[in-house]
């Protein structure tokens, strides 16, 4: 275990800065994202919750696949590279961690996403305990602690100093590059830091929150209630819900004209969106009931039924408090609770 | 091969109506008047029928300067078209120049089928203030740059 | 509140209306949803609050498809949205029964977490029923004051006024709440070089996250298929690769709507990024009082739109680079 004092910080991302790309929350016209670290970046680690979460790092909103060039007669195509370059994310919380597992699962299975696998092997993760959690927070309801991210080096705040711990050979790695700014120190600081965490998570109105019901063999259970056609009504069927989410894995490729070349690049697609899933013969879902309904079943059921019954939702509460209607997972949850036994 | 040794020439999208504009500039081109070589030309119907995403998506692809001729208000062969159009224009431009567009690149003007003169010299100042205002970069696309 | 609900009832009860659009209590203290009633005793769910910001006259769109009628919830500003909808043909009015509610000035939540203050449990003084100028809020991290007006939707502070545009009946009183001109920000915008205008609307749509949440909400945005959406238009709808994209899709849904956007706010209080997208519109809409005379969207639904109108003396284009 090793500390650092939070006003030394600068120099820390500067050093990491030198030998590897540094992601970090930083606060850009009054919202703090994830973004590359630079001398003026005004950087925000005191935000609990980043507007989009850190999975821009490793699966970018947009990205490019590959670049189709015409020249006379002639016509090439030139793959975009995979990530070569080391990088560091600093900041991520315990729920956007165990996002990045969910992530793992889809991408890194058979067939094997090269883009994803290339920016996990050179990505170091710092994870940062949860200082404050809030009242939209529910990790603890799928098996999250925000007192004890599980990450290559897991910080801790306490007071004005941050300590720092390695869990894994990237880490320690990452810790041997830098250790010139960090001095030891033993955990009793970190041990009653996480009590109060824990104490303080007892608290948050979401965190008993209940699952009974929702697993992998619920399928033409939950699927067929009349429930969804009462849930859905507000939904704007805009894309936020999504697009702030830390797990939502699909995408849409899409083809760019430059004129004397064609971009295929991919991007995050939001299965609120009336072209999700648009094939030739038209749309399977034609319905925003039936949008609305596939997010909240992927989450709570098609990915548990595939994976063993891990969840694909962490509980960070950033569509809870991110919804313009006030629309949310926990909401849902929550009303197939209330409604019990009926069908 | 660098972009400051690169020498600009610019491109220059001009929208001009089937009944006055695109006449005029036959007329240019049968009077033997010269206008430069740096603007295309695009034959609208009507100025009326040029939707504001028509400007946005020239600068999109790289132009550097966007132009719309029509009739003059009250000639306009549909009657009305160029008088919609102009305050759609109007309202247009007076949004690129808030978020910080350098409004020189916009231009409306508006030219009869017996004014070869006026294309011709219209279209010789507009060229002349792109080449001053340089390459446009705040409304571009990135993959369309080279 | 009592009275909205006693309300609602008997017009559920007399048959007038077959479903009450309103808002239902939420979870937490701050997040009530857009909801509808169908039987009395759903109602024990109805709120209205400081919190219920929402502008129910985009639901009516739907609900104007449904049989029967439907008692709607309309602040003053949404019947500005509603009237423009009519004028439109998009809502049906022989099918709406709209109880114009009283407004004090409705809250935003992101205010409130932008002065630091998280972990709500407990928030007092929003309930409309409250004089209260200061919301009393219990955290699990201490009990926080901060005043309404400081909590506050952007839009209440340029409040158009409270009067309701069109209604069946009146219910609740209201509270003056402006203390600012809207077109403030945009005159000062305007002033700026080309430079700094171009730094900060850069620096704010580089936020962008293309969720089209400030599409969807908006009222006068009530295309069945959005040109955006279109499989056929060349466009990264969903992409942010590039700043370009953003721009033109901001621009083009704010000229879409130029001329028929009554300023109702909604698309800068949905922005999960805040980006203050009214200075969009606002921009037009002050253009357009500057150059055609004054023209409120909605407060009326037999004027002509400005941008369906012409007269022959109208501004030239190049008028832009003149004004300064």
């Amino acid at each position: 275990m090793y500390k650092i004092a939070k006003e030394n910080l600068s120099a820390l991302f500067r050093l990491i800065a030198e030998t590897r790309e540094l992601y970090l929350p930083v606060r850009t016209a009054g919202q703090t994202n994830y973004a590359a670290w630079s001398e003026d970046a005004e950087v925000d680690i005191d935000t609990l919750k980043t507007v989009k979460s850190a999975k821009d790092a490793f699966f970018p909103q947009s990205e490019g696949l590959y670049t189709v060039k015409k020249e006379g007669k002639k016509i090439s195509v030139e793959p975009e590279a995979l990530k070569e370059q080391d990088f560091v994310v600093f900041g991520m919380k315990a729920c956007d961690v165990k996002g990045l597992e969910v992530l793992d699962k889809v991408f890194l299975s058979e067939p094997v996403d090269t883009f994803y696998a290339a920016r996990r092997d050179h990505g170091t993760v710092v994870a940062m305990a949860c200082h404050e959690p809030e009242e939209t927070c529910f990790c603890k309801v799928f098996g999250v602690d925000a007192a004890n991210p599980a990450s290559d080096v897991t910080v801790w705040t306490v007071g004005e100093d941050l300590y720092w711990k390695a869990l894994t050979e990237k880490g320690e790695a990452l810790t041997e590059a830098v250790k010139g700014l960090l001095t030891s120190a033993d955990d009793a600081a970190v041990e009653a830091e996480k009590e109060t965490i824990h104490k303080i998570l007892e608290n948050l109105p979401y965190m008993n929150l209940s699952l009974e019901g929702w697993n992998g063999d619920a399928l033409s259970e939950k699927f067929d209630s009349p429930i969804w056609e009462e849930l859905y009504k507000s939904c704007l069927a805009c894309g936020t819900c999504t697009f702030v989410c830390p797990t939502c894995q699909c995408y849409d490729i899409k083809d760019y004209s430059a004129g004397d070349k064609v971009s295929r690049y991919r991007c995050w697609d939001s299965c609120m969106y009336s072209d999700f899933t648009m094939m030739a013969h038209g749309n399977n879902r034609t319905s925003q009931m039936q949008r609305f309904r596939q997010r909240f079943m992927h989450k709570l059921v098609y990915y548990p039924a595939n994976n063993d019954g891990m969840y694909s939702c962490v509980g960070c509460g950033r569509c809870v408090e991110k919804c313009p209607q006030a629309l949310n997972i926990v909401k849902v949850i929550k009303a197939f609770q209330n409604q019990g036994g009926e069908k | 091969m660098s972009l400051e040794n690169k020498e600009f020439k610019p491109k220059i999208v001009a929208f001009c109506c089937n009944w006055c504009s695109y006449a005029g500039a036959d007329l240019a081109g049968s009077s033997r008047l010269t206008y430069p070589a740096d603007v295309k030309i695009i034959r609208v119907p009507c100025s009326c029928r040029v939707n504001p995403m028509f400007i946005l998506r020239a600068f999109e692809k790289g132009a550097d300067g966007v132009i719309m001729c029509g009739c003059h208000p009250g000639d306009c062969h549909y009657s009305t078209g160029n008088f919609y159009a102009r305050r759609r224009m109007t309202l247009l431009f007076s949004m690129l120049d808030y978020i910080g567009v350098e409004n020189g690149r916009t231009r409306v003007e508006w030219v009869s089928a017996a004014e070869g003169v006026k294309f011709s010299e219209t279209m010789n100042s507009f060229v002349e203030k792109i080449y001053s205002l340089g390459e446009n970069v705040r409304l571009g696309d990135l993959r369309c740059k080279n | 509140m009592q009275e909205l609900v006693n309300r609602a009832k008997e017009l559920l009860a007399d048959g007038t209306v077959a479903r009450v659009l309103g808002w239902k209590a939420g979870d937490l203290p701050y997040n009530p949803e857009p909801a509808y009633f169908e039987k009395a005793e759903e109602l024990v769910d109805f709120v209205y609050n400081g919190f219920c910001g929402a502008n129910l006259s985009k639901y009516m769109i739907e609900a104007s498809k449904l049989e029967g009628k439907t008692m709607v919830c309309l602040k003053p500003c949404d019947t500005y949205s509603f009237n423009q909808l009519i004028k439109e043909h998009r809502v049906d009015r022989d099918k709406a029964y709209i109880v114009g509610v009283g407004c004090k000035g409705k809250l935003d939540i992101e205010k409130i977490r932008k002065q630091g203050i998280k972990g709500i449990e407990l928030i007092q003084g929003a309930e409309l029923t409250d004089e209260a100028d200061t919301l009393k809020i219990q955290t699990i991290y201490g009990d926080k004051t901060c005043a309404y007006a400081d909590a506050m939707l952007e839009r209440c502070h340029v409040c158009k006024g409270k009067e309701h545009m069109v209604y069946d009946e009146l219910i609740g009183d209201s509270n003056e709440t402006k203390d600012a001109d809207r077109f403030d920000e945009v005159a000062k915008l305007e002033t700026m070089s080309p430079e700094e205008k171009f730094a900060f609307f850069q620096k704010e749509l580089s936020k962008c996250i293309r969720c089209n949440a400030c599409r969807n909400v908006c009222p006068a945005c009530s295309c069945r298929k959005c040109v955006f959406d279109s499989t056929k238009f060349d466009s990264s709808q969903k992409a942010n690769v590039d700043s370009f994209e953003e721009k033109m899709f901001h621009i083009i849904r704010a000229f879409h709507v130029a001329g028929r956007c009554t300023d109702c706010g909604e698309c800068s209080r949905v922005c999960p990024q805040g980006i203050p997208l009214h200075l969009f519109n606002r921009k037009f809409i002050k253009d357009i009082d500057e150059l055609y005379g004054e023209y409120q969207a909605g407060a009326d639904i037999t004027s002509k739109a400005p941008l369906t109108n012409y007269t022959f003396e109208d501004a030239e284009p190049s008028i832009v680079g003149k004004r300064g």
